[in-house]
């Protein structure tokens, strides 16, 4: 970050190299020489386990592309998919990383936000920091949507056809625009031939928004486990060779978990709807999206009216943006923070149990056998109240526990360097602190 | 509080930074990445489907003596000439004459069935497709730059370097032949 | 100590719906009777292979029962011979040069067109040429079957849930008498494993409406209704077996190829995350952190 350049070009390519553009020493000042605080734990490797999921995508992408055919006469995109899984030299394995790599890209940056939310790593100065993620967020959440729909199996068009639908709950503007997007009277082939186009489109968007995410992070640094800024250059070490190699483990880890699910899995994440070609006249008895969007689809499903669901659905990924202003706590890191730490396990639940919500049908019975009572307009016993109840927390979470928590809680004694409580172990607390500061996070 | 950790130079006491381990990871690395890449190279290479089309066969009793069908062959075309016998001995006859690319009739036919002559039809030159029965040598003459080809496949006058190129074939049966 | 108490609770709160959730409720409409406990040497995730004589087996089954009116329009007949498929011989690797698929090939005519004149005309399949489906259209194919579509069956094994044992539950589940008090649609047959709503054509206890569903497909298989090569018996049980196992290779040819293809890389991954791993220790052993 602030602070003179180390780099020096020692050859004389280097030297010519660094006074026509200076980009060496740029990788040098980024990626090298960077004081990185030395106490980060393993939650801050999946920023590069991040942007290696964003290099598998587009590497295996790119390849998929070239033997891809979105429209044609026939089942040509769903064919070309199959064609690629038993015709193309490898294709198998290309097409499963891609697909699989989708979910393991999700599953990163969940873990990645989450890290955010815990350590506090939104807050001030890292505001801009935290709004770059969210764009990033829903640029990968539309590429996403938009690459489940090229094998146009059922559940492809079926996913299409809700989504874009819900553009049609928009009052005044909502048919035309949907018609604009579908490219006809309902989803069809020019609707498929421009989703391949945006979906090839979207992931360099997405990596223009991490150089400047990646930029923003460099402006004040490494937010670290204890949420105290870095002091001193005892704070820091060099980012190569400690956060390099560690990076690198971590990658590697999360590689054999990459595998399993390629080479032995591969379907699992999947749905068995989407191997049959999609057939305009015939709708699957149970529409899900993928994984990652299933919380979603809950909080969409529990708001009767279509275009309060939708404004409540695309509300709570909204909420996130402006959550560094939402959090009025002065301590940073929920190490300290025993109460916040509390509601953020709850959150987290929450979402994992949205997801479940999002799996199951909105009436069927939550807890089998048990008959319930009719409340307003579905039983009680059923997957709809449930996510009302957990989207209620959802939102009250950001709307009303976090702003109330920062004026009301008693934090622990925060530590008052990076350096201090790992030196000097227990005599670097102040008097009075009421707990030990966990060590690691 | 006694201080045993060491903390102001991550280097003191680290003698070998080329430490057997991280040249081990390193290689590691390079095998991972080099294995990672080689099906993203491979997949550009001919699919399953392509390949299933590399070889074609052909029924030679549609040639007629004197003639020649064009045969479409992984995407070029192939011509089959029956010759004649004085076509064939005017090949061989000039086996010895001064040209580009010399060989032997002998070597462009199979043994014993001279009559049957498998060839690309594709100029050595520039690509073009070679017309039947002109030119001065009665084999082919290319429209596109003058190239002439003889009754056996060889460039003998014009800009095209190469005979023309005989493909992989084979006899599976008398009137049969597969071709790739 | 509350705290983690209260956390915990919470989680346990949650495990419980979990649980819950995946309980699978009883679904108030669509019901299937559970798939049967059937075990394929393809059923491990990381060591499984196909038996290429079951395979084997299985296209027998298919070609003469199935193809009669279910296509596969995605397989070839050189695909067959390709390694890890019912006809690979390591003699001919290439599947083009293979003489046994080659001669299943010719057996069928396709359409073309003749090169000279430009007619129409029909000429024998090569190892290139994709199976030929036994109706020209859907229109046809659903004409022929009382107005219900065979589906094409090149990824039916990946496109059911249960995959082939749903198949091999479902071809060996018909009952002869269907229950008392159900109304069989004439061209339709029970089958409990088939997923239907039968409340509507039930008239018995309505609290015991029999699962399952009515299917447009009459019972495929009975005993002999092919003769093995191989001395294996051709009983109904044996049939569907082998059927199902092919239509589960047909699916992904390449399943035996990625399982093992993924031992080696997570083999050699599990051995760079230890390199890494101690390389990482080795570089942060003077750090205080």
């Amino acid at each position: 970050m602030s602070g003179h350049s180390t780099y020096e070009p020692k050859t004389g390519f280097t030297r010519w190299l660094d006074s026509r553009l200076p980009i060496v020493r740029l990788a040098w000042d980024s990626f090298v020489d960077f004081p990185t605080p030395k106490n980060l734990n393993y939650w801050w490797t999946f920023g590069g386990i991040l942007a290696m999921c964003l290099g598998i995508q587009i590497a295996t992408g790119v390849v998929l592309a070239m033997h891809y055919v979105a429209v044609g006469t026939g089942d040509v995109a769903f064919n070309s998919v199959e064609h690629i899984m038993r015709d193309v030299n490898g294709g198998w394995m290309i097409r499963f990383v891609h697909a699989n790599g989708a979910s393991m890209f999700f599953l990163a940056v969940y873990i990645h936000m989450l890290r955010g939310l815990y350590y506090g790593s939104y807050k001030a100065p890292r505001e801009i920091l935290w709004i770059l993620g969210c764009v990033i967020y829903l640029l990968m959440m539309a590429t996403g949507f938009l690459g489940y729909v090229l094998p146009w199996g059922q559940m492809s068009y079926a996913g299409a056809v809700v989504i874009t639908n819900l553009i049609g709950a928009l009052p005044i503007v909502g048919k035309a625009i949907t018609t604009w997007l579908w490219g006809g009277a309902a989803v069809g082939a020019p609707t498929l031939n421009r989703f391949f186009s945006l979906h090839y489109l979207l992931p360099f968007m997405i990596a223009g928004v991490v150089v400047l995410h990646i930029w923003a992070l460099h402006v004040p640094g490494n937010n670290n486990p204890t949420g105290v800024n870095v002091k001193s250059k005892a704070d820091t070490i060099p980012f190569h060779p400690y956060y390099t190699v560690k990076d690198g483990f971590a990658m590697v880890a999360f590689l054999i978990l990459f595998a399993v699910f390629v080479f032995f899995l591969p379907d699992a994440l999947g749905h068995v709807d989407n191997y049959e070609p999609a057939n305009p006249l015939k709708t699957p008895a149970h529409i899900v999206p993928e994984w990652y969007f299933l919380p979603f689809y809950a909080i969409l499903r529990a708001i009767p009216d279509k275009l309060t669901g939708v404004l409540m659905m695309f509300g709570s990924i909204g909420l996130l943006f402006v959550l560094p202003w939402l959090d009025t706590s002065k301590v940073r890191s929920m190490r300290y923070r025993p109460s916040a730490k509390l509601y953020f396990c709850i959150f987290v639940l929450v979402a994992i149990g949205l997801g479940f919500c999002g799996a199951n049908e909105p009436d069927q019975k939550l807890i089998p056998g048990v008959s319930g009572f009719q409340l307003l307009d579905y039983n009680l016993n059923s997957f709809v109240w449930l996510s009302r109840l957990l989207t209620t927390y959802y939102f009250a979470y950001f709307l009303v526990i976090t702003p109330l928590l920062g004026l009301t809680e008693t934090p622990l004694a925060v530590p008052d360097s990076i350096s201090t409580p790992v030196l000097s172990g227990a005599a670097a607390l102040p008097k009075g602190a009421t707990a030990q500061a966990e060590k690691k996070g | 509080m006694a201080n045993t950790v060491v903390d102001s130079d991550p280097h003191a006491g680290d003698p070998n930074r080329r430490d057997f381990i991280h040249i081990a990871a390193a290689t590691a690395a390079v095998g991972a990445v080099g294995s990672a890449v080689w099906p993203l190279v491979n997949q550009m290479n001919p699919s399953a489907d392509v390949l299933a089309l590399a070889s074609i066969e052909f029924d030679l009793t549609k040639v007629q003596p004197g003639q020649q069908i064009v045969v479409p062959w992984q995407g070029k075309p192939v011509f089959v000439r029956y010759r004649t016998p004085a076509e064939i001995a005017k090949a061989v006859a000039e086996d010895n004459a001064p040209m580009k690319d010399p060989a032997k009739d002998a070597s462009r036919h199979k043994d014993g069935k001279p009559q049957w002559l498998i060839v690309v039809g594709v100029c050595t030159h520039l690509g073009c497709v070679p017309n039947f029965g002109t030119g001065e040598y009665g084999g082919w003459l290319c429209p596109c730059h003058g190239s002439q080809y003889d009754t056996s496949g060889r460039i003998r006058k014009g800009p095209a370097p190469l005979n023309l190129e005989i493909p992989k074939w084979d006899f599976i049966s008398d009137t049969k032949v597969k071709i790739g | 100590m509350l705290r983690k108490t209260k956390v915990l609770a919470a989680f346990g709160l949650a495990l419980t719906f979990t649980g819950l959730a995946f309980a699978a409720p009883a679904l108030a409409e669509t019901t299937q009777a559970e798939l049967k406990d059937v075990h394929w040497s393809f059923d491990n995730p990381v060591f499984g292979k196909f038996d290429q004589e079951q395979l084997q087996r299985g296209y027998k089954v298919y070609h003469d029962v199935c193809a009669n009116c279910h296509s596969m329009n995605l397989m070839t007949f050189g695909d067959m011979a390709g390694k890890g498929g019912p006809f690979y011989n390591e003699k001919y690797p290439n599947p083009n040069d293979n003489p046994y698929v080659k001669a299943l090939a010719a057996e069928y005519k396709v359409a073309d067109v003749d090169h000279d004149t430009g007619d129409a005309i029909e000429r024998p399949a090569t190892t290139a040429d994709h199976f030929k489906a036994p109706f020209a259209n859907e229109y046809a194919a659903r004409a022929a079957n009382g107005g219900a579509l065979p589906p094409d069956m090149s990824l039916l094994a990946k496109a059911r849930e249960g995959g082939p044992a749903y198949i091999y539950s479902l071809v060996t589940s018909y009952q002869a008498n269907p229950p008392a008090g159900l109304t069989v649609a004439p061209g339709k047959y029970y089958n409990p494993m088939f997923p239907g709503d039968l409340s509507s054509a039930w008239k018995g206890d309505p609290k015991a409406v029999p699962k399952g569903g009515l299917i447009g497909m009459p019972p495929p298989l009975r005993d002999g209704a092919v003769t093995y090569d191989d001395g294996f018996k051709a009983t109904t049980d044996q049939e569907a077996k082998d059927v199902a196992a092919f239509l589960a290779w047909a699916a992904e040819p390449h399943a035996d190829d990625r399982r093992q293809a993924g031992f080696s890389v997570v083999i050699y991954l599990l051995i760079f995350a230890g390199l890494l791993y101690a390389s990482y220790k080795r570089i942060w052993r003077n750090i205080a952190h």
